[in-house]
Parts: structure tokens; sequence; C-alpha cells
């Protein structure tokens, strides 16, 4: 680019001339090569804001007005009052517990699964294609299909697993059973997830630092807590980040297990009643909006709390 | 990235454009229905337009739930493929009010009037307007077994009563009533809160009512729930679970629809030579109770491209003929009054004198666009039935239904 901008045959400049405009020349040239490189973006930015800003900021308008698809002629714009609604109403603060119970207990068992499932399949030397394909099965079925086979396993009369309860139990239909189950359903799912990122990251840990300490007389334990894991901190900040925002917009699982009864409803769960089944789009939205900051909150915190571990903190160094 | 949306558009036309040749089909969307005879209803309307329409009966999902939102969710997109809709009784005021569905006028209103029972028609009746047209009802009877119960009980007390006999003589003596939180629980308080003389909105739909007789009926439910009566799984009850404790001999009452004769009769012959039926018990001994009534009402969408066609359509859907073989082959009471003094009908309905008794005293769940706020308000308050406060769970129901109509709750 830079050099076609250069006009061809001109006469050479003098010395001091020559370096002045040279860098001029580079400078216009990169300011094109900007330009054009905006031009070349340019239409993915509009389609990204078009999918997304749009949406969000739509959500965000709704959310400020009273707008229930049944009453379109009531229409208006209330302010805040959809959010003081959410936030005083208790459904809100069950669903939000629920949601983070869930989100904490799945998101610790598929950490130390994963780990162990990484370790598992970056030390297999032989059959390597056969361990990785078989872990991430798992992964590979579909969220709503591989629910519908625990919730009919759990179905009493019809499953396997509810066989091994005693007679007369209905593990889908107390609270607490229930939110064991969608535990089990969200971890049995996403482990594979979690060991594949976190295999990513015990590739980065050098095989001669290991040997190095091994020779130093450091037990497995004491490789593992002060080589590997300081060395895959970016690794797991990355697992843990995706899961916890996976995890805290739990919907799938919940939705075919239970459809949230016994107050096993999570947020997203909340959100989707009060849009699809209320037709409440201002109420809805306000819930959405919601979880849209709680989730912000979330990946704000572990940034900081990682700190110099965050991804594209290097570039800063 | 933009060639490509002609493409999509002319994709879009292609799928659309079938109707071009042929008579114009008109999507009816409905339950989906086993016995063939809803398929039999459109083939027979089509045949009988003389090629001027033709209607696809497409299957709904099977909850109710379900159904709705696949219904809502089109016609919010103003989807132009859907024609003539089963709405549920407690839908029209909802779809009416969103402007969903049209207005029924002129000689299409008086066909769907005229010889019509009336409390079905008022579940398609919106602010004194004709939004839809009774399709099938439906209402509940007390079943029990005359081998333990020689004359059935006319009152919840006496029925209670009857089953502390039972209990003490060490012999079956449940109710089976749906309990679980869902619809039913609403649909129990709804017979009942009537059957004292009240109702949980006021008539204009526009504040709950519910005072004393709610709390009479909340009441009445929980002492139900807590007494020897109440089966031990009433809060996880539906009306399925209540049918097959009934059939497996556990129960002497059974509060259900009529689909629970012909399954008596197949899954447990014994038990049915001394199953019978009465009338739904009373609440107050001198006043006759209300039952709730269910059933399917048949709308026009707004979106329609052949409106005249789809209410001439929806009335031949649900004309004599087709209304018979509905009942007959699937076991739908209909709507139409001349039916239940036809004699194949009885036959094949014994109890059809009594379901006529009961929908002519019946009542509807409350008539409002925001009625599925209220039921869930409802049936998540009173759930489990033997949790009942009477008095404050009364209070809580009417500060969620006063939320509900004014779109300002959070519904659970």
């Amino acid at each position: 680019m830079s050099m076609q901008a250069e006009p061809a045959g001109a006469p050479p400049p003098p010395e001091a001339e020559q370096v002045r405009q040279g860098k001029a020349a580079i400078s216009a040239g990169a300011r094109q090569e900007r330009r054009l490189g905006w031009l070349l973006c340019a239409p993915a930015v509009l389609v990204m804001l078009a999918v997304t800003a749009y949406p969000i900021g739509y959500a965000v308008y709704l959310s400020l007005q009273r707008y229930d698809l049944r009453f379109p002629g009531q229409a208006d714009f209330v302010g805040l009052s959809n959010y003081g609604a959410v936030l005083s109403s208790s459904f809100w603060w069950d669903a939000f517990w629920v949601t983070l119970f869930i989100t904490a207990v799945s998101v610790a068992i598929e950490l130390v699964l994963g780990m162990g499932l990484a370790l598992v399949m970056h030390r297999t030397i032989f059959t390597r294609g056969v361990v990785r394909t078989s872990v991430l099965v798992p992964y590979g079925i579909v969220t709503v299909v591989a629910a519908f086979s625990w919730q009919y396993a759990w179905t009493p009369d019809l499953g396997y697993l509810a066989e091994l309860l005693p007679e007369g139990e209905a593990p889908l239909t107390e609270r607490w059973s229930a939110l064991w189950i969608i535990i089990l359903a969200e971890v049995w799912k996403t482990t594979p997830f979690m060991a594949l990122l976190l295999l990513a990251g015990l590739a980065l840990v050098p095989e001669e630092t290991l040997k190095a300490a091994m020779v130093d007389g450091a037990t497995a334990w004491q490789r593992f807590t002060r080589i590997m894991v300081p060395l895959m901190k970016p690794a797991i900040l990355v697992a843990l980040l995706f899961r916890t925002l996976d995890a805290f917009r739990i919907f799938d699982n919940i939705y075919v297990l239970t459809q949230g009864a016994q107050d096993t409803g999570s947020l997203s769960i909340l959100g989707y009643d009060n849009l699809f089944t209320a037709l409440n789009l201002g109420i809805g939205s306000a819930i959405s909006v919601l979880i849209f900051i709680c989730v912000a909150i979330i990946a704000f915190t572990f940034i900081k709390l990682f700190g110099a571990a965050a991804p594209g903190a290097e570039v800063k160094r | 990235m933009f060639a490509v949306l002609p493409l999509l558009a002319s994709l879009l036309a292609a799928c659309g454009g079938d109707e071009d040749s042929g008579p114009p089909t008109l999507n009816w969307y409905n339950f989906p229905d086993d016995s063939g005879a809803l398929q039999k209803a459109a083939d027979r309307c089509s045949q009988a337009s003389g090629g001027r329409y033709r209607i696809s009966y497409n299957k709904l999902p099977r909850a109710a739930d379900g159904q709705r939102q696949q219904m809502v969710r089109r016609l919010a997109a103003e989807d132009s493929s859907l024609d003539i809709l089963g709405l549920d009784v407690t839908w029209a005021a909802e779809f009416a009010e969103a402007r969903w569905i049209r207005e029924w006028t002129g000689t299409a209103k008086q066909q769907a009037i005229e010889g019509t029972l009336a409390v079905p028609l008022q579940t398609s009746t919106w602010k004194g307007k004709l939004y839809a047209v009774p399709y099938n009802t439906n209402t509940q009877l007390l079943w029990y077994r005359s081998d333990l119960v020689p004359t059935p009980p006319t009152t919840w007390a006496q029925m209670l009563d009857m089953a502390r006999d039972l209990d003490r003589q060490g012999k079956p003596h449940y109710v089976e009533i749906q309990g679980a939180q869902y619809e039913g629980l609403t649909v129990w308080f709804n017979t009942l809160i009537n059957s004292a003389g009240g109702s949980i909105l006021n008539p204009s739909a526009t504040e709950p009512s519910l005072g004393p007789p709610a709390v009479q009926a909340a009441t009445l439910m929980r002492d139900v729930a807590t007494s020897v009566a109440a089966d031990p799984s009433l809060s996880n009850q539906m009306e399925d679970q209540n049918r097959l404790a009934m059939e497996s001999g556990v129960a002497a009452f059974e509060l259900n629809y009529p689909f629970v004769y012909p399954s008596m009769r197949t899954n447990n012959p014994e038990l049915f030579r001394n199953f019978r039926w009465a009338p739904y018990p009373r609440v107050d001994a001198d006043r006759p109770a209300r039952p709730t009534i269910g059933g399917i009402d048949l709308a026009v969408s707004a979106y329609s491209r052949h409106p005249d066609l789809a209410f001439e359509a929806a009335l031949c859907l649900r004309n004599r003929e087709n209304q018979l073989t509905a009942a007959l082959e699937g076991g739908l009471p209909p709507t139409l009054r001349a039916l239940y003094d036809d004699a194949a009908f009885i036959k094949e309905y014994p109890f059809a004198k009594e379901v006529l008794a009961a929908l002519e005293s019946a009542s509807v769940r409350p008539l409002t666009p925001a009625y599925q706020n209220i039921s869930i308000a409802i049936s998540h308050t009173l759930s489990p039935p033997s949790g009942i406060n009477p008095v404050s769970s009364v209070d809580t129901i009417r500060e969620q239904i006063d939320e509900a109509l004014r779109s300002e709750g959070v519904i659970p």
C-alpha cells in the first residue's frame, strides 16, 4: 500500500527532505491503511451492532416501559418502576439464590473433575485419541436431549436411576433432590469443556521445570500446587470465568427437568416465564437487564481477583 | 451479505407460495387429538366447501402452556399462516385484548350462538363482544364406588364424614382431587369459591372480589388436605394420577372429568361394576355446586388472509355432525344443547344428563387478559393445600391479583 503511494518516476528529493518526506509518506500510508482496516472491518462491526448492541439497547428501552402484549393500549413510559417491582419481589430473590447455589456448586465440582480429566488426557500416551474423544462425548450431546434422558432416568416406574431409590420416591418433585439432579446434569455435561480449557493450560507448563523440581525432591502434590497451578493461572481463570458466566445463565436443563417447579427456577427461567407466559415485556426485559448486570459484575470481579493473570494483562506489561 | 437478502426473500416467498394454485388452505391449530375425530372433521368440511377451501389440521403441543406459547409467539410476530385457532377457554380475553383474534359479527355470530350452551359461550365473550365459538366443553362430576358408598354425598362435609367412617372400618376412603401446583388447583379453588356464592374477580374483571367465600373455599381445601380423606400424594396429583389411584382401588371418591369412565371400563372391569357418578358436591347444603368448565373455543386469527372462509370453516368444524363425532370418538362433551338429547350420544355418555345439569349451573374461570398471572398466583399460594392459612393465603392472592391486573407483578 505505502509502496504504491510513492509516485513512480519522480526525481529523488534531497537527502534531508527525503527522510522527512519518507516519514510523512509512511504515516500517510499508515493512515490510509488504518482507514482501509476500518473499512474492512466495518461490515463486521455493523453486524455486531445489529445483533448485539441493538437488542441490548432495545431490552433496556423495553425495561423502562409498561409494555404488556396483552394490554397494547396501555403501553407507557414508567421509568425504573419495573426494576423496583422485580427487586422487591421474593420470586426474584428466590431465583437469585437458586442460581447462585447451582453456579457455585456446579463450577466447583467441574473445576476439580475437569482438572483430573485434563491431567489424564495430558498424561495418556497410548490411545490418547480414544481417551480424548470419549471424554468429550457428553459435551457433544445436545443439552436438551441429555436433560430429557436425565428426566426419564429419574422418573419413578420409568427410569433406571429412580429404580435405585426406595419405592414412592420422586426426586424431581422435591426441591433439594431436584436441585442436585440439575447440578448433576450440568456437571456431567460441561466438565469436558472445563477439562479442555485446562488441558490447553497444562500444555503451557514446561516439562523441564517439572523435571528439575523432581530432581530437587518435590513431591507430585508440590509440583502440582507450586508449579503447575501458578503457571496455569490464566487458563484456570478463563475456564472458571467461561463456566461461571455460562452456569449463571442456566436455562435448558431446568426447563426440561422441572420447569422451575418447587422453587428450582433460575433467573433465566424467571425471565422466560415473565416474557413468554406472562407476555410482560416490561418486567421480563427488566429481569433480562438485571441478569446482564449480574453477569457483568461476575466478569469484573474475576478480572479484579485474578489481577495480572487476566487475559490481555501481558500486553500492558 | 446484502446479496443474500433477495435470495432469502425469494425462499420465504416460495414457502407461502403453494396457495396460488388450487383452493386456499386454512390452517387450523388445535390440541393434538389421537382419536382421529378432528382430522375427520377437517376432511369433511374441506369436502363440503365444494373446493372453496381446504382445512389443514395442525397439532399443537400436548401441554396447554406449550400450545399457548406457540400461538402467542406467532401472533405477536403477525404470522399470517394461522387461520383457525383452538383456544383453551381461559385465553379468549387475552387474545382479544391483544387484538390477535377477530370479533364475530353478523350471520357468523348468529350461527355461533344458536343452540350453544350459555356458560361455554361466556368463555368466548370479552367486553360484550363475541371472539370465538365454543368447540367442546368439559366439567367434573363426583365419581364414587357404590360398593363402599350406597348413596353419594351431596356436600363436601358429608363426603368427608363418609371418608372418616370408611377409614374407621379399614376400607378404601381417599377423596381423589387435583392438588398439585398447577392449573388444576386453581380450578378446584374456582369451583369452591363459586359454589360458596363468591367469585375471584368482580363482574367487570377490574379487581379481585374474593371475600368470605374465598376464605371458606381455602378453609375447605385445607380441611380436605389435612383429613384422612387426603391421598398422601395429594400435593403432587393431577387428573391422571387421580384416575390411576381410583383404578388401583385405594380411593372411594374422585372429582374428575368424564374421561375416567371409559378408562375404568378398560383398566379395571372389576371395579367398573360399582363405578358410579353424581353431581359435584356442594359447599353449602342449600346452594348448588358450580363446577368450573374447561374446553376449547375456536377463534379466527387477526392475521389470517382468508378471514371470511375461516369463520365459515370454524362453524363447520363445530357443527352438529362433527361435535357428535368428537364426542363419540374423542370423548369431548359437546357445546350444542341439542346433542345432550341425542340417543347415540346418551348411549356412549350414560351421564349425559348430569353433565348437562352441571354445565347449566357451571362457573367459568376469571375472564381477563391477565388470567395466566392470576392462575399462577392462586396455584402458587395454595400449594401445598395442607399448608393453607385461609385468611393470609387469600390476602396474598388478593395482592398478587391486584399487581397482575396492573401488569406490575413478577410471576414465579
